[in-house]
């Protein structure tokens, strides 16, 4: 346990001077800039798109790549590259709120149980450890089968589907930082509940809660790929990156680009998050 | 090696855990299909369906008791191996599932056969030379594969070994299994596609477990002494390491359960995973319930199998 070593390390002889451990190395540089650039992407894309994603523009389908259509067609002939651009807002969009909800919803509760403990802290982890024995993929096709797919009904199914691991990975830190002396003197003190979990425990998980949280983010990418793969997830006429996948298999054949960089994009996602958090500055992953 | 009283309580307590598990999923999986919106009697009549009509099949479906006991029957019918009528075309669920489980099964086994060997050979190399490029290439696969979605792993298969090389059929006909070369050529491209998933799971973990295994000072100890890299990992931190890879194969293999589902569907191939995702399409609820309670029981099944393996390897529990 590394403790939660407090700003005065300037007599540290091993530490260079300078902000040192807080600095991104190329690697994890090259990954927040695929992540930054599919972020902006997905906000600014659909004004960028030079064709609209919806609209039939080529009698050719699955037309290689040209001049006009930078990605080639799709099935039906509409611009891939506008598509693309569009998709990216549904997959990005969609991931981002639903791991937002899941790790704040997670957080929350484990910081909730490993203060309180006993019995509610009992109760808590034994049912969403239960609901861990649920493949994710799996309760995504039958919580979507159950109830439709709609955008709200995505995002929360697939907050459902990880919350109790943000749940398990914050209880067992906060756990460990509630038997520390701080926590101690400031119950001692007099402090209530949520003063110790916003002030004392929180700001000493956010480090690996982070982490954790983008390691989230693509497996929750990953899932909705896979619904949408499945015709779950997204409906036509719109369209996220995994159900462009889906609507263009016909040309797997054709080696059309329509399948393939749609394919290629969801990698780039996930690949850089996955980058940008295995080589985050050690001072930021290694707080607790 | 005996294992002490002490272990034989955790293990019970675990498989406890497991049935308290199995109980509360399938709770999850009954009350999430009932939460269906609409009337499942109205729907399979359909629009033109007269209120009187709606009401007797209700009454017909056992859909007028509670939620309560419905559950309870339904749970006394699994046990009994009663999985209930299809509401799509009649037929008994049992019937409908037993060839697509013995199909399911079958993929399943061939992956495992496949991915285990090369996954523990792979691993367990890439820990013996740790840093090396043989560790790094095998490291950059198996991230690159862990972070891509399953289906993009066999497209990329198809991508390759149908349309580039043209060695396999891209689609998996389950009818065309005449000669055992028709067969094998049939079921290469679900595996191999299953094989990748499952792999980069089973090698990074194995990595992992032996390196752990070798950063402990008795393993330092003997290369200190002078003991080569291969007899240094082989003879001494191998078998120690022999439960953490047990428990990481085990827990790997419970990636199958997601990896069948895209891969049954992209391939055409004809298992329960399949079933189930056209049983969505259709709504068909019973067989919905069942596939997802067959995907679950073998879910928990191999994770309380890694829990298990990792409760009785672990050497401070011996006496």
């Amino acid at each position: 346990m590394k403790a939660v070593s407090r700003p005065s390390r300037s007599g540290d002889p091993a530490t260079p001077p300078r902000r040192a451990g807080y600095s991104f190395n190329w690697v994890g540089r090259i990954g927040l800039g695929v992540i930054l650039f599919w972020g902006l992407v997905a906000i600014f894309g659909p004004a960028l798109a030079p064709y609209p994603p919806g609209e039939i523009v080529d009698w050719d389908y699955f037309s290689p790549m040209s001049a006009d259509y930078w990605l080639g067609t799709d099935y039906l002939g509409r611009d891939m590259f506008s598509r693309i651009l569009m998709g990216a807002r549904y997959t990005v969009g969609i991931a981002l709120v639903a791991v937002t909800l899941a790790c704040t919803g997670g957080v929350v509760l484990g910081m909730v149980a490993a203060v309180i403990g006993g019995w509610f802290d009992m109760i808590l982890s034994r049912l969403l450890d239960a609901f861990n024995g649920i493949p994710s993929l799996l309760f995504g096709l039958v919580a979507v089968a159950a109830v439709g797919s709609s955008i709200p009904v995505l995002v929360l199914t697939l907050a459902a589907i990880y919350l109790p691991g943000s749940y398990r990975f914050a209880r067992a830190l906060a756990v460990n930082i509630n038997t520390m002396d701080f926590v101690t003197v400031a119950r001692a003190r007099g402090e209530g509940t949520p003063y110790l979990i916003a002030r004392e425990i929180f700001p000493n998980i956010l480090g690996p809660v982070l982490a954790d949280l983008g390691l989230r983010f693509v497996f929750i990418v990953l899932v909705l790929s896979g619904l949408s793969f499945l015709g779950l997830g997204v409906q036509p006429p719109n369209a996220d990156w995994g159900a462009l996948v889906r609507e263009n298999i016909e040309g797997l054949s054709l080696g059309a680009p329509a399948v393939i960089f749609p394919s290629i994009t969801i990698a780039t996602l996930t690949i850089s998050v996955n980058m940008f958090i295995d080589n985050l500055p050690t001072k930021i992953r290694d707080r607790s | 090696m005996s294992a002490s009283l002490a272990t034989w309580i955790l293990v019970a307590q675990r498989l406890a855990i497991a049935l308290l598990t199995l109980v509360i999923v399938s709770f999850a999986v009954f009350f999430a299909t009932e939460m269906l919106p609409g009337d499942v009697a109205q729907i399979l009549l359909g629009q033109a369906a007269t209120p009187e009509a709606v009401a007797g099949l209700r009454e017909a479906m056992g859909l007028d008791e509670p939620a309560l006991l419905r559950f309870l029957g339904w749970m006394r019918g699994l046990v009994s191996g009663d999985f209930g009528t299809s509401y799509v075309n009649d037929m008994p669920v049992a019937e409908l599932i037993g060839d697509r489980l013995i199909n399911s099964l079958r993929l399943a086994g061939v992956t495992t056969a496949v991915s285990v060997p090369v996954s523990l050979v792979l691993g367990i190399g890439a820990a013996m030379w740790r840093g090396s490029f043989f560790d790094r290439t095998v490291s950059i696969l198996t991230i690159s594969v862990i972070s891509v979605p399953e289906f993009m792993v066999a497209t990329l298969a198809v991508l390759i070994f149908a349309v580039w090389l043209g060695w396999l059929p891209a689609l998996s006909y389950g009818a065309d299994t005449g000669s055992l070369a028709a067969m094998l050529k049939a079921y290469a491209m679900p595996v191999i596609s299953l094989s990748f998933v499952i792999s980069a799971q089973m090698i990074r973990m194995t990595r992992a477990a032996v390196i752990e295994t070798i950063n402990t000072p008795y393993v330092e100890m003997a290369l200190l002494k002078g003991a080569g890299r291969v007899r240094m990992v082989l003879v001494h931190a191998l078998p120690n390491a022999l439960g953490p890879i047990a428990n990481a194969v085990a827990l790997s293999l419970s990636y199958l359960v997601g990896g069948v589902i895209i891969v049954e569907t992209i391939f055409n191939y004809p298992g329960v995973a399949k079933l189930m995702v056209d049983a969505v399409a259709t709504r068909d609820l019973p067989l919905i319930q069942s596939c997802a309670m067959i995907f679950c029981v073998s879910y928990l099944t191999l994770i309380t199998l890694a829990d298990l393996m990792a409760i009785l390897s672990n050497p401070r529990l011996r006496r």
